[in-house]
Order: C-alpha cells, then sequence, then structure tokens
C-alpha cells in the first residue's frame, strides 16, 4: 500500500478585509485553508499582530510588561509612536480602558479626542476597543466614529446589545467593526447576520468570539475558532468566512501566574520570561485556531511570535 | 471507533449477567463502542473473541505506554483530528534530554530540576514525564554509566537514544524492566531493532528522513508483529513537523493507516537555538499532534505554561472541570476579613480568585458545588439555590474564621439574596458584582 497525503477539500474562503486608510492599508483574511496547512490551500495574508496601547496610564500593570513603555506609559501618542518606530507595529490597538464607569469613567468626548490624537499620529491601522460596558461603548464608540471620519479604524467590541448604534456610525464614517461573541459559534454567526441586515459591508466586519489566556478557559477559545474556520471553509457557511481578532493581552497579563515572583513560587521559574511566554503561548494557540489579528503586550513575546508565524509560513 | 454497538453485542455472551457493572450486554455494547468501558470488565468473553473486538473497536491511533508503575506514560489512543469533535485523550509527554557528553554535575542538576518540577491545578498533576538519555560521546561506557545513574536517580519513563545498536541493545537490557523506548529503528537497521524491541516488549521509535520513507518502515514493522510503534518523521523545521503531524494523524484517522496509526516523537530541542523560541515550537506541537516532545532544559518558566497549553487543549469539552467545595484562603485573612461565594466550574474559580489575589484585599472565597456549572446555569439549574447555598454556608465552617457575617454573593444572582437572608439569618446578604473584572474595585471599597 502506497502513501498518500489525505487533503481536504476546501470550499469556501475568508473574505479579504483591508484595514486602515486608503494609502496605507493592511488586508487579512484571504485564506482558502485551515491556519498554516499551506500544503492544501493559500494563506496569502499572514496573520499580523497589533500592539496594545492604553487611553491611560495603567495601574496593577506587572513590571515585566511595564518596564517596555514606562518612559511612554502617561502618553498614549507618544506610546503608539514608540510600538511603531520601535517595536515595528503593523497595527495599534488602543484601549480605551478608562471609559470603563467602574474604572476612571472618562466621558465620550474625551476619549474621542485622545483616540484622535491617536488615529492622527499613526499611519498604521488604529482598532479602538471600548471597555465592555454595552451602554458607555454605545456612547463613547459613537462619538469615535464620528472624528475619526473616513480613517477606516477597527472599532470594538459590537455586541448584540450596541450593533445598530455603533453598526451605523460605522457605515456613516466608514469604520470597520468586531463583532463580538462570548465564545458561542452560533451567537457569532447571528451578529454577523443582524450586521449585514443593518447594510454593514462585508469588507468591514471582523469577528471577536472572545479569549481567555492560558490556563483561563483558552480551550474554549481556541475550539470556537477551529469551529468558526472549519464552518468557513469546509462548510460554505458565509456568514463566518470574516477574518478573526483575538484580544488576548489584558487577559494574559492579568492572570496570577505573570505577577508571582520566582522568590514566592521558585517553581514557576523567572518571572520575566514566564510573563512573556503565557503571552506568547496564548498567542500561539489562537493563531493555530485561526486568529488573522492579535493583540499583544510584550515585545518580546511579539518577537517570538512574529518569529513562529514566520516560520510556519516559509519553513525558514 | 470501528465497530457499532450492535456489531460488539452480536459478539458478547448476550447472558446479561451484568457483572460488568452494566445491566444488559446490550448496554455494555453500546458503552464500549463509545469507549465509556473497558473489554476486561466482562469476565466471559473468550480471548479469541476479545482480541477480535479489541483490534476492531481499538483507536486509529494506538495506545502506546512508556514506563512502568506510577509513572507509565500513555500516549496515542486518539480518535479526532479537533478536540471539539470529542476530546483528546492523551496529553503529550514533555521530555527532558540528556546527553553522555554533558558533565555529571550538570546532569545531576538537571535531573533534580526535573524531578521536582510537579505542579497541580485543579486536583491534576502536571509534569515532565519523561528523560531521554542521548548517546553523542561515542563512548558505549559513558553512555551505559548515564542510564544507570539515570535510572537510580527517577521513577520517570525513559527514551534511550543510540545510533549504535549493539550498545542500545547492551543498556536496554538491563532496564528492559522500566519499558524505555527504543530510539530509534531506521530503514537500515530495523529487522536488528524490531526483533530486539520484541524480544524485550519494549515501545521502539521509527525514524525516517521523511513521511514516505517512515510510512515503509513503519508497516515492515507491523508486518514483523511490532505492537507498540512512536513515529518520528525527521522533520526538524517548525513548519515541516507541523505538516507531518497533521499528515500522520490525517492517515490514521481518515485513511485508516496502519503504519501512521502510532504517536510521534518531536523534537524542539533540535529546532530552536534558545528555549524561548523552543517552548513556542513546543506549544505548536502540543496543539498539533506531538506525542513525545523533547525539550533540551526543564526550566519553570517554559514547561509551565506548556503544560498549562496542555491541560487547556486536551481537557475534555463535555465534562467541565470543577474545583473542590471547601474554603479557599486568598491573602493573609484574618477575622475581618471579606467573604465571597460562588460555583465550583474550575475557570470561574480562577478568575474570580486570581481577581481577589490582584485586589490585594485578603479574602475568604467559599467555593459550593455546582456540579462544574458556571454560576447561572447552576442558579437555573437549582445547584446554586437559596437553602443549598445557606446549608453550605453553615457546613463550610465560615463562621468560625469570621467575626463578621456579611456574604458577598455574584451580581448575576441578586434575585436569591432576599431568600439567602431567609435561610441565613444572622448573615447580611451583598450583591457582588456581576463581572469578576470588577472585584478588586468592589473589594477595595468594601466595608466590612
Amino acid at each position: 500500500m502506497a502513501f498518500e497525503v489525505p487533503k481536504v477539500s476546501y470550499t469556501g474562503k475568508i473574505r479579504e478585509i483591508p484595514l486602515g486608510r486608503e494609502g496605507s492599508t493592511v488586508t487579512v483574511g484571504g485564506e482558502s485553508c485551515y491556519s498554516f496547512h499551506l500544503f492544501e490551500g493559500e494563506m496569502p495574508y499572514t496573520p499580523k499582530i497589533a500592539m496594545e496601547v492604553y487611553d491611560s496610564e495603567p495601574e496593577d500593570w506587572s513590571d515585566t510588561a511595564l518596564e517596555p513603555f514606562a518612559d511612554v506609559i502617561k502618553d498614549p501618542v507618544a506610546w503608539a509612536r514608540k510600538c511603531i518606530d520601535t517595536y515595528g507595529a503593523e497595527m495599534i490597538a488602543l484601549q480605551l480602558a478608562s471609559t470603563d464607569p467602574n474604572d476612571k469613567d472618562i466621558s465620550a468626548d474625551e476619549a474621542a479626542k485622545i483616540t484622535k490624537k491617536v488615529a492622527d499620529a499613526v499611519e498604521v491601522p488604529l482598532i479602538v476597543w471600548g471597555c465592555a460596558n454595552v451602554e458607555k461603548d454605545t456612547e463613547v464608540l459613537k462619538a469615535v466614529c464620528e472624528v475619526c471620519e473616513g480613517k477606516n479604524l477597527i472599532i470594538g467590541p459590537v455586541v448584540e446589545g450596541n450593533y445598530r448604534a455603533i453598526g451605523a456610525a460605522a457605515i456613516a464614517y466608514k469604520h470597520t467593526v468586531v463583532a463580538s461573541t462570548p465564545i458561542d459559534i452560533n451567537l457569532a454567526k447571528q451578529l454577523n447576520i443582524l450586521l449585514g441586515n443593518l447594510n454593514v459591508p462585508d469588507e468591514k466586519i471582523i469577528i471577536d468570539p472572545s479569549t481567555g489566556a492560558l490556563g483561563y478557559g483558552l480551550e474554549y477559545c481556541y475550539s470556537v475558532m477551529e469551529r468558526i474556520r472549519m464552518a468557513a471553509l469546509v462548510q460554505e457557511d458565509e456568514r463566518l468566512q470574516f477574518p478573526i481578532i483575538s484580544n488576548l493581552a489584558k487577559e494574559v497579563w492579568k492572570t496570577k501566574e505573570v505577577k508571582v515572583t520566582e522568590a514566592e513560587a521558585p517553581l514557576l521559574g523567572d518571572l520575566g520570561k514566564r510573563g512573556i511566554l503565557m503571552e506568547a503561548l496564548t498567542a500561539q494557540c489562537v493563531l493555530l485556531a485561526g486568529a488573522n489579528i492579535l493583540v499583544m503586550r510584550h515585545p518580546e513575546a511579539i518577537s517570538l511570535v512574529k518569529q513562529s508565524i514566520k516560520d510556519l509560513m516559509t519553513g525558514k | 471507533m470501528g465497530l457499532s454497538g450492535i456489531e460488539i453485542f452480536k459478539k458478547l455472551p448476550k447472558t446479561n449477567c451484568g457483572k460488568c457493572g452494566v445491566p444488559t450486554c446490550l448496554a455494555f455494547a453500546m458503552k464500549l463502542a463509545t469507549g465509556q468501558a473497558e473489554l476486561d470488565a466482562c469476565p466471559d468473553i473468550p480471548d479469541a473473541v476479545k482480541e477480535e473486538i479489541g483490534e476492531a473497536s481499538a483507536p486509529p491511533v494506538k495506545t502506546v505506554v512508556i514506563g512502568t508503575g506510577d509513572r507509565a506514560v500513555k500516549l496515542g489512543g486518539e480518535t479526532v483530528l479537533f478536540r471539539h469533535e470529542k476530546r483528546f485523550e492523551n496529553p503529550p509527554a514533555f521530555t527532558l534530554l540528556l546527553s553522555d557528553k554533558m558533565d555529571e554535575a550538570e546532569i545531576t542538576t538537571r535531573l533534580k530540576k526535573f524531578n521536582y518540577t510537579v505542579y497541580e491545578r485543579v486536583g491534576v498533576v502536571l509534569r515532565p514525564e519523561l528523560v531521554a538519555i542521548k548517546a553523542e560521546s561515542g563512548d558505549a561506557s559513558r553512555f551505559g554509566t548515564l542510564v544507570e545513574k539515570v535510572c537510580n536517580e527517577t521513577d520517570a519513563g525513559l527514551v534511550l537514544m543510540n545510533e549504535d545498536t549493539e550498545a542500545l541493545s547492551q543498556v536496554a537490557r538491563s532496564c528492559s524492566n522500566r519499558k524505555p523506548l527504543l530510539y530509534a529503528a531506521n530503514k537500515n537497521n530495523f529487522e536488528t531493532m524490531g526483533n530486539f524491541a520484541k524480544e524485550l516488549s519494549c515501545p521502539l521509535a521509527v525514524k525516517a528522513g521523511n513521511l514516505e520513507e517512515l510510512f515503509e518502515v513503519s508497516e515492515k514493522l507491523i508486518a514483523m508483529g511490532l505492537k507498540d510503534l512512536v513515529l518520528d518523521s525527521g522533520a526538524r523545521s517548525a513548519k515541516q513537523a507541523f505538516e507531518d503531524q497533521i499528515i500522520i494523524r490525517r492517515s490514521a484517522l481518515l485513511k485508516k493507516s496502519k503504519p501512521f496509526g502510532f504517536p510521534t516523537i518531536v523534537f524542539p530541542c533540535e529546532m530552536a537555538d534558545n528555549l524561548m523560541k523552543e517552548t513556542m515550537i513546543a506549544c505548536q506541537m502540543t496543539a498539533k499532534y506531538g506525542g513525545v516532545i523533547v525539550m533540551s532544559e526543564i526550566e519553570g518558566h517554559s514547561i509551565f505554561p506548556l503544560l498549562l497549553a496542555s491541560m487547556n487543549i486536551f481537557t475534555d469539552p463535555q465534562r467541565p472541570m470543577a474545583v473542590e467545595q471547601k474554603i479557599y484562603e486568598i491573602g493573609a485573612t484574618n477575622e475581618s476579613s471579606p467573604v465571597l461565594i460562588t460555583g465550583n466550574f474550575s475557570l470561574t474559580y480562577f478568575i474570580v480568585s486570581g481577581e481577589i489575589d490582584s485586589s490585594r484585599v485578603p479574602s475568604y472565597l467559599l467555593i459550593k458545588d455546582t456540579e462544574g456549572l458556571s454560576v447561572l446555569t447552576a442558579w437555573a439549574a437549582g445547584k446554586f439555590a437559596a437553602d443549598t447555598v445557606a446549608t453550605f454556608v453553615k457546613k463550610s465552617g465560615i463562621e468560625e474564621k469570621v467575626k463578621h457575617r456579611k456574604l458577598v454573593i455574584p451580581g448575576y444572582l441578586a434575585t436569591i439574596s432576599g431568600e439567602l437572608e431567609e435561610e441565613l439569618p444572622d448573615w447580611e446578604i451583598l450583591i457582588g458584582p456581576r463581572e469578576a473584572s470588577h472585584l478588586p474595585a468592589y473589594l477595595k471599597q468594601l466595608k466590612i
């Protein structure tokens, strides 16, 4: 009996979505196979990494995560520039954490002003992520859409409770939306259908099926991503044929395991390297499951993941 | 796999004796077909039939055991390509590589670290499982001495790596009772190695230059009667190894390819020049079908995240992981520390305890048994009803630990607070935030 490579016949393809403003767009998606299955399909655009920037100085960050940004931590514009100029960021993800009513609760106007400054200062695609409070995000992200008209920001999280308002603003001011659902393939599909009914163009939708950190529910996200890819590529489920984003850094860097020192827990080894690997391994898993955009924090974790993408794409 | 429940039933004794623990032979057959029962539970099946059913119902990736006793490691036994299709069975064995070229002190240190690197999470023990001993010095006695030292210093399973079949067989004979994995048979020596592995009843690795060659050598070894093989396609780049692992697993599952129906051995240690990158490749292999994963070093910062990844990927998607029902003390608690309660779904526990920890407000976390269900699901299923919560709180012993009587319940369960106050008249019920991420802010302003 001779050996024969068993190939999957893919019938679907992930949509190609250009992100960012005209003239400097970055395209994601376009796959006609499972991630990195290059022996039986194509991945015309490599997965991209967006570096996190926060709208105000973060509290409670571990030293490992803080250290590379210590000089810019108070200034989102300088922070974004450093990500691009020093670390070669392909995209920026502005986390509007201080809009959270349970946190600093800054106003929609203020958040929009900060976003505008960052958007004007960067040429790479800009993701703008709210605080995941449905009402507040509606207010904030609408304002953001308006002041950044035409920049094709990537706006999220857009959820069932606010997709109409944010979706309408995204259409009016020409931005891309992140359709966010809680780890459920059917809800993901449903929200994409709703966005379609609202007339959000198909080339303006990215899926966020939610992300958990390594050791904190990663397996659920991993499987929902694999299922979405399977539905999109071999079951021709058109409403799931969108690129996937994974906003993973903030999940990883709040876990206990990236903060407990080696002195407190000798078996966990070097604190700095452990945090970097916790982030990089979370990213590696979601990459293999199908993520196209990874929102990441630590430059060394990013560099490990970039190397891994390169190795898997080119075979070195 | 293979046989349906009815097909298996036809071969059973049909006595409905119940000795297997299931009332009828039909029910037992159904359980066998879905892998929920072991054939050995039936005392009356003739051996010949047992072998026939065993063969036909065996998973397409054969289960191979390396090592013995408590430290025996099961690999393979896989039946699906994606974990959501059913579950992955046996997590990879992370393996420490030792070379007979290393100096003795170095080996002692590394072995010691290997031995004490054991974690416990949700009641599951996580550790690197195997030690691979590689002959690189060209000196057979050095290799023998090292194997002897490792045998003396650890109970872990072994992988013996030596290209010199003569030297390998001598050493393997001396420790064959440990059921080491012999590495490796190749296209030139497979007859010698095959016969030898058969004689010692040890699992045998097959190493080839590419998949075609691997297929051929494996096929020949199967023809010789070898049953416990572990496959090395020879790939030493992340991309090639990724493809090979997928093709091997798919061939076994979709094409019922016997030569590829075995677990694999992979070498991140030979694919990177530093441990960080090596860890990334090992993670890739954890998700995509690596069996024995050989690492150049075992360091906490690398092996701990890898073991977490392995635990996540190999968790049964159909069975939520649960933590023990009890009082968890987070931080340096005292008699006026806050008391919170939630369900025992492991993810709930990890997230809630993590947030409490990061709030730096020492607190008691009461974990009530909700059969692994999350808070809302548990409530809907009656596992978080006020009366059962009250019984647990009273019996938990928390009343002896704190002076105050304030209990924080999950925000989503605000509806039970009235009922709970009736059931626990001494206690004031406080409604916590809905999202765990808001716990630090909540705890910081909480006045006890």
